[in-house]
């Protein structure tokens, strides 16, 4: 080949005009805005401040903990259930198109109207959840307004609505595994069970890697359903650090509030980018 | 504006269509309560039938924490309406008015504006920006009459009576002695928030020392108070069942059905009592929050929101003309019309009608004698800080002391105070 470069300048100028002014010069003024005091009218450099100041934010511990937990616990969550879901709706069950539609339903619909009608769903006394549950002699628990159960509840209802993504990836990678490898197991007598261990957990890797690295991305800067169903309470018991940084900007806070979207960008690439690499490399001594 | 088309594909309510020739068009920019937008809609329509050729487009924004942000955004972007909505006291200091909003010092009527008000509205200077459109608020308790007769209970002048009414409340009838709703997490704040009456009575300097960080609440005992009382009344286990869960709707409905005996609120809630439940208006009464002494029993007061001008508008001199308009007796009475009369209006000459609500009657003999009214604390200092409503769901549901919540809502107040930029801190 002549040349590395597949297009000439022209061609690429639309898409870098936009990747500049959308995308470029916003990181590089979010940096900036965090060194600033900002009050939308005007801003004066204070250098470090708003990260000392968002450091020392009282319940900063509680939203990182809250962070990660609801992170990691809807991520495994999802790529287990997906994984389970996907065998299902791959083994040719009766009506099977119409099943992994119906799984995909919640992840179309909007965020923000799931968390509200959870947010009555749940409610301890007239919600649906607990009369179900109280059909079958349970007393169901206040899910949203128990400081100790708000985050996993919440959590409960990301699972729900994410898994049919998780799901679909999933069959997409069922489908990319080649029928041979199954075969020639039975031919050798191996059980179900050690089909699904040997052949389908390893060999359906790269879909794990997508759901996963997605599912923890997501979940670790999760704000929308949080915030429609307790707002990060009661009090600040299921505060992530993205409604950390959302009660900054609603207080008006706006360069506090900046550095501490620069700190959340930090933590996920903190965490992400050494997960991705482990992966990548692991599937290279495959 | 300086965008009239980008103005057009903004505006989602035309309430006052069809321009005609040479008309002017006046944008205003309201929250979307119930009450805001009807008494805006009776407010400019009057106006227009006697100006023909001024006609509205009335656009609306949520209330809340999301609606300081549209109106300051607008503002920093040099996109707001002609007119618009906005809180006094503490929130206005954050829109920079006097280098945002136009000064209407002005106007004609001027001088109808009660004083109260316009020194919650005005900067350093003595530039005054908003004129009020509905009648000042005291903050206080509903209380359920029914439940109060039927166990011969007497109107609460100190806390501790108000205590042993809930005792008798809670031992002898079915209603929660008081209403709390936490899904709607700003009410939690009211019984700190109310007390400041009872603050300012032992502390009388406490709103400037406070400005100027040399007193805060953790330290200050008369202030620790409202945070005490919060937590003696959750540890008593007062509330309604599933008062987490409830909304601020849920807890005027408790109280004027009965369900609860008292609801801490604001009197803006009459309105939405006389919506929700328009055949128990007559069942709500409303006291001051009671403090330690029965001689010093008074109520806190808030101001209610203005029209303010933008200095940006290039339609200022219509837009003042209508402000002139508010600020008279006429405009009250179209007020009066429209959402009924919910307290002391704060333009002079201005009267109310004979029938009020009983919340509202309870509410005028604080307002008629002297020393039984104090601003809230919010219209005293430019410093409220932002957490107070997380801090007190704490307390109300055990989670956290009034000490605790104390020292990290002082911390709050320190960053706030820092953000304003204001001396000493």
């Amino acid at each position: 080949m002549k040349s590395s470069r597949s297009y000439p300048y022209w061609f690429i100028l639309p898409g870098g005009l936009v990747y500049l002014v959308l995308f470029l010069v916003p990181t590089v003024a979010a940096f900036w805005f965090s060194l600033t005091h900002w009050d939308l009218f005007e801003t004066r450099f204070i250098g470090l401040e708003n990260y000392y100041q968002f450091l020392r934010e009282p319940f900063l511990i509680t939203g990182v903990v809250n962070t990660v937990i609801f992170g990691v616990l809807t991520s495994i969550a999802k790529s287990v259930l997906g994984l389970l879901l996907a065998v299902l709706l791959t083994s040719g069950l009766l009506g099977q198109s119409f099943l992994r539609t119906l799984i995909f339903f919640p992840v179309l619909v909007s965020t923000i109207g799931v968390g509200i009608a959870f947010a009555e769903i749940m409610h301890p006394a007239r919600g649906m959840l607990n009369i179900g549950l109280s059909y079958f002699g349970i007393q169901g628990p206040a899910w949203l307004i128990d400081p100790n159960l708000a985050l996993f509840s919440v959590a409960l209802v990301d699972i729900w609505k994410g898994v049919g993504l998780a799901t679909l990836i999933y069959i997409a990678g069922l489908a990319t595994i080649s029928s041979d490898y199954y075969e020639a197991a039975r031919i050798d007598g191996a059980t179900k069970l050690q089909m699904f261990f040997r052949i389908t957990v390893p060999l359906v890797r790269p879909a794990t890697v997508t759901v996963v690295t997605l599912s923890l991305i997501g979940g670790l800067r999760s704000f929308d359903i949080i915030w429609a169903m307790t707002k990060g309470g009661p009090g600040f018991s299921s505060d992530v650090l993205a409604s950390v940084i959302y009660k900054q900007y609603q207080a008006g806070f706006y360069g506090l509030s900046t550095a501490g979207n620069i700190i959340l960008f930090a933590l996920v690439a903190f965490i992400v980018i050494p997960l991705t690499y482990w992966f990548n490399r692991r599937e290279v001594d495959l | 504006m300086k965008n009239r088309a980008n103005k057009l594909i903004i505006s989602t309510f035309v309430v006052l269509g069809a321009s005609i020739s040479n008309a002017t068009e006046l944008s205003i920019l309201v929250d979307n309560s119930p009450d805001t937008v009807a008494l805006t809609q009776a407010l400019t329509s009057a106006y227009s039938k006697l100006n023909p050729d001024i006609t509205f487009e009335i656009e609306l924004r949520p209330g809340g924490g999301e609606g300081d942000n549209i109106v300051k955004t607008r503002l920093a972007t040099g996109e707001m309406a002609d007119v618009f909505l906005y809180n006094s006291g503490s929130l206005l200091q954050a829109l920079r008015p006097s280098r945002t909003l136009e000064p209407i010092n002005d106007l004609a009527n001027f001088s109808n504006i009660l004083s109260s008000f316009t020194s919650t509205v005005s900067d350093d200077k003595g530039n005054v920006y908003a004129v009020p459109i509905q009648t000042a608020m005291g903050g206080g308790i509903f209380y359920n009459k029914r439940v109060y007769e039927e166990l011969g209970l007497k109107v609460p002048k100190t806390w501790q009576e108000f205590m042993e009414n809930c005792a008798i409340i809670a031992e002898k009838s079915k209603s929660a002695p008081i209403a709390q709703t936490y899904r709607d997490t700003w009410t939690s704040q009211l019984l700190v928030l109310s007390d400041f009456f009872n603050v300012q009575a032992e502390k009388p300097n406490f709103a400037t020392d406070y400005t100027n960080n040399k007193a805060n609440f953790a330290t200050t005992p008369a202030a620790l108070r409202g945070f005490e009382k919060l937590q003696q009344v959750s540890e008593a286990g007062y509330f309604n069942d599933y008062y987490g869960a409830a909304t601020y709707n849920d807890g005027l409905n408790m109280v004027a059905t009965g369900k609860a005996a008292h609801y801490p609120m604001l009197t803006f809630a009459i309105p939405s009592i006389k919506l929700n439940t328009p055949d128990y208006i007559e069942d709500v009464g409303f006291f001051a929050q009671p403090g330690d002494d029965a001689d010093k029993n008074g109520l806190t007061v808030w101001m209610p929101a203005g029209y303010y001008i933008p200095k940006e508008s290039d339609q200022k001199e219509e837009a003042k003309a209508f402000l002139n308009y508010i600020a008279t007796v006429d405009a009250c009475d179209a007020i009066t019309k429209a959402i009924g009369a919910n307290g002391p209006y704060l333009i002079k000459g201005c009267t109310l009608p004979d029938n009020v609500y009983p919340a509202v009657k309870d509410m005028l003999p604080y307002f008629q004698e002297e020393g039984r009214t104090a601003p809230a604390l919010e219209f005293l200092s430019p410093i409220k800080g932002p957490m107070l409503e997380q801090l007190t769901v704490e307390v109300g549901s055990g989670i956290r002391n009034a000490q605790s919540a104390a020292e990290l809502y002082d911390q709050d107040v320190a960053k706030q105070a820092r953000q304003l930029n204001l001396p000493n801190w």
